[in-house]
């Protein structure tokens, strides 16, 4: 029988019922806009976060101590006593795979300007800091070696802690404020990078040269974190070996006990969130699947009731010379183009629903050709697949008994 | 003359749990070109058994079925299906129309298992419903027409491929006197020009419109002879008053 009558058979048999057909199409639109949409948020999800945290540094490596443990309650990170600038120090002799490192040692302050006031952390760190953490001053200086030494007064501001103590408009490059009980010169100003992907303000920050703010702000040697940069993103696996040999030598561990810092890299954060968005995805991807799967059986239920309700026709078909092969293909291409009609419009659909969700929820949305060309295929398959059994049915009807039928 | 069908023989026997029936119990017939035989019988007695087995759409448990010279037994069932569609035309008593199907598609399916070009099939088409004389309504839905019309479409289906046979089964079953007469009318033309027509009914009119009758009983054909006093259709329907005048 020619393709083309087929098709246009077809075509006639589901316009005769549309909202039957449309019904049974349901379950295979619902499931392939499903799929779209949670494959296009995925990866809208994975590339965000790459870019965040390429903008981040790849080559950081964040060292923190052991969190203090007060009677079996785990403090948050940073609590604990075993990291000190020191270490630091002896990180950039003997770790040949990094090019800076700096101690940072953080406390919570309460900034005021004139009448102006903003809570806030200010964090004491080396210049090299803003090397590592890719900051970049928009007006003003970062802090010198003199500054260190000195333990300086002076600290640099990000943007947010600007616009709150000085408005939009002002220049804060050069004026005094109170931090704490303390007062710092602001020589310079960070360029805003916006927020970070964990939902961090990058521009809250308030820097001020290390020794200032441990020796003057601080009552111990401390340290909350050390930043380290590697020298490419090829060696930081290779950097953290190091690093790890190193303090435990500093720190002069047992073999047997374990590292009472912890180091995490850029890399693994990458890593683990990717995991995170992946294993998300493939789980509402599952869900997708069994609505296809639902959805295919609606329609090798309806195309059972078809064959019952033709039976008549088939019966009509077969005498004047239609083979079983005819029937059976007609039927499974009446399933096929069910099937794959729903998978058309479910792609479409959603490619639009994409474009609602980047647009009004604010989830980054990429749709791949892949979930496009999967979800066609998979439709078309499914088509097959259900449309097998009914139209087998139908194909080995027996022609007196199908003309016969009320 | 050539025997379209020959049927030595031949048995149908159904087996259901432990009883065993013989819906054909030895039938033997010859079926030459040209032929005109009405078929008879009570319910029951085989005669749709018969149409079936005639028809390439039921094999005998038992006998020889020789078509056109060429045994039927060992044809698979797509050859069966081919040979129904190049050599057999239906006529059904409910006329089995699709519905929601023009008059033109209906006529044109069994050419569509054919794989002839849409325009060939056109031209048969259009023959072949000029000769039912339905080529103005050839693109009305069979619930357009009448009981008469639509057996006419079906009757155009069942030439549309130059059939050698046609098998009606209670062609006029549904038509009123004056159709049925219309419809034999153009059974007998097509007749006329070699058809060889199998027709089951159980009106004496009707069977007096054939050239042969048979009659079928407990799955045995009784009788078959010749028909004697043949109606001729045209010259019937100028004796029937026509419906305007009835009304009068």
């Amino acid at each position: 029988m020619l393709i083309q009558s087929s098709v246009k058979v077809a075509f006639k048999a589901l316009k005769k019922n549309r909202f039957r057909s449309f019904l049974t199409m349901l379950g295979i639109i619902i499931g392939v806009v499903s799929v779209i949409v949670m494959d296009a948020i995925g990866t809208g999800s994975s590339s965000d976060i790459n870019t965040r945290i390429s903008s981040l540094g790849t080559n950081l490596i964040t060292i923190s101590p052991v969190s203090a443990r007060d009677r079996g309650v785990q403090m948050e990170s940073g609590t604990g006593a075993t990291l000190k600038k020191e270490d630091a120090d002896v990180l950039l002799t003997e770790v040949p795979s990094i090019i800076y490192v700096s101690p940072l040692v953080r406390t919570n302050a309460q900034m005021k300007y004139g009448n102006r006031n903003w809570r806030s952390s200010i964090s004491g760190v080396y210049a090299d800091y803003f090397s590592i953490r890719d900051l970049e001053i928009e007006n003003g200086a970062i802090f010198t070696i003199n500054d260190e030494k000195n333990m300086a007064k002076v600290c640099v501001i990000g943007k947010t802690v600007a616009t709150n103590l000085f408005g939009s408009n002002t220049n804060p490059v050069g004026s005094t404020i109170r931090v704490g009980t303390i007062p710092f010169l602001i020589i310079g100003v960070l360029i805003s990078k916006g927020s970070s992907g964990m939902g961090e303000d990058q521009d809250n920050v308030i820097l001020a040269p290390f020794s200032t703010v441990q020796n003057r702000m601080l009552g111990n040697d401390n340290i909350q974190q050390i930043y380290v940069s590697a020298k490419s993103e090829d060696v930081v696996n290779t950097a953290v070996s190091e690093i790890e040999k190193a303090l435990r030598k500093r720190h002069q561990l047992l073999p047997s006990a374990s590292n009472d810092f912890t180091t995490s890299t850029q890399l693994q954060v990458r890593e683990t969130l990717n995991t995170v968005v992946n294993t998300i995805t493939v789980l509402l991807s599952a869900v997708a699947a069994i609505s296809l799967l639902v959805g295919g059986i609606g329609i090798m239920n309806i195309m059972l009731v078809s064959v019952t309700e033709r039976t008549r026709e088939i019966g009509i078909r077969m005498a004047v010379g239609a083979t079983g092969i005819d029937v059976q293909f007609q039927l499974l291409l009446e399933a096929v183009v069910l099937s794959l009609l729903g998978g058309i419009s479910g792609i479409l659909l959603g490619l639009g629903t994409s474009y609602l969700v980047s647009s009004f929820a604010g989830f980054t949305t990429i749709v791949t050709i892949k979930s496009i060309i999967i979800s066609f295929i998979v439709s078309t398959l499914i088509g097959i697949f259900f449309g097998w059994y009914p139209s087998r049915k139908a194909a080995n009807l027996n022609p007196i008994d199908a003309l016969r039928y009320e | 003359m050539q025997a379209v069908i020959s049927v030595k023989n031949i048995f149908k026997i159904y087996k259901m749990g432990s009883q065993t029936l013989a819906a054909l119990n030895d039938v033997s017939m010859d079926v030459m070109e040209g032929e005109y035989i009405a078929v008879m019988g009570s319910s029951g007695s085989g005669k749709s058994t018969f149409m079936n087995i005639l028809g390439c759409l039921d094999v005998p448990t038992r006998g020889e079925y020789l078509f056109n010279g060429e045994s039927v037994l060992n044809k698979s069932k797509i050859q069966l299906a081919h040979l129904r569609r190049d050599n057999i035309g239906f006529v059904f008593q409910s006329f089995n129309l699709l519905s929601r199907t023009t008059a033109f598609d209906n006529v044109e399916l069994p050419l569509i298992y054919c794989n002839i070009p849409a325009a060939e099939r056109k031209i048969k088409v259009e023959k072949a419903l000029v000769s039912v004389g339905l080529k103005d309504r050839m693109n009305s839905l069979p619930n357009m027409l009448s009981g008469g019309q639509q057996q006419r479409v079906a009757i155009a289906r069942a030439i549309v491929n130059n059939p050698k046979m046609i098998l009606a089964d209670e062609p006029t079953g549904n038509l009123d006197t004056r159709t049925s007469m219309e419809i034999i009318q153009i059974f007998q033309l097509l007749n006329d020009e070699g058809i060889t027509i199998v027709m089951v009914t159980h009106e004496e009119d009707i069977a007096q419109s054939s050239k042969k009758r048979v009659v079928f009983r407990d799955g045995k054909m009784i009788k078959s002879e010749d028909t004697e006093n043949r109606i001729i259709a045209s010259e019937q329907l100028l004796l029937l008053p026509k419906l305007e005048e009835v009304i009068l």
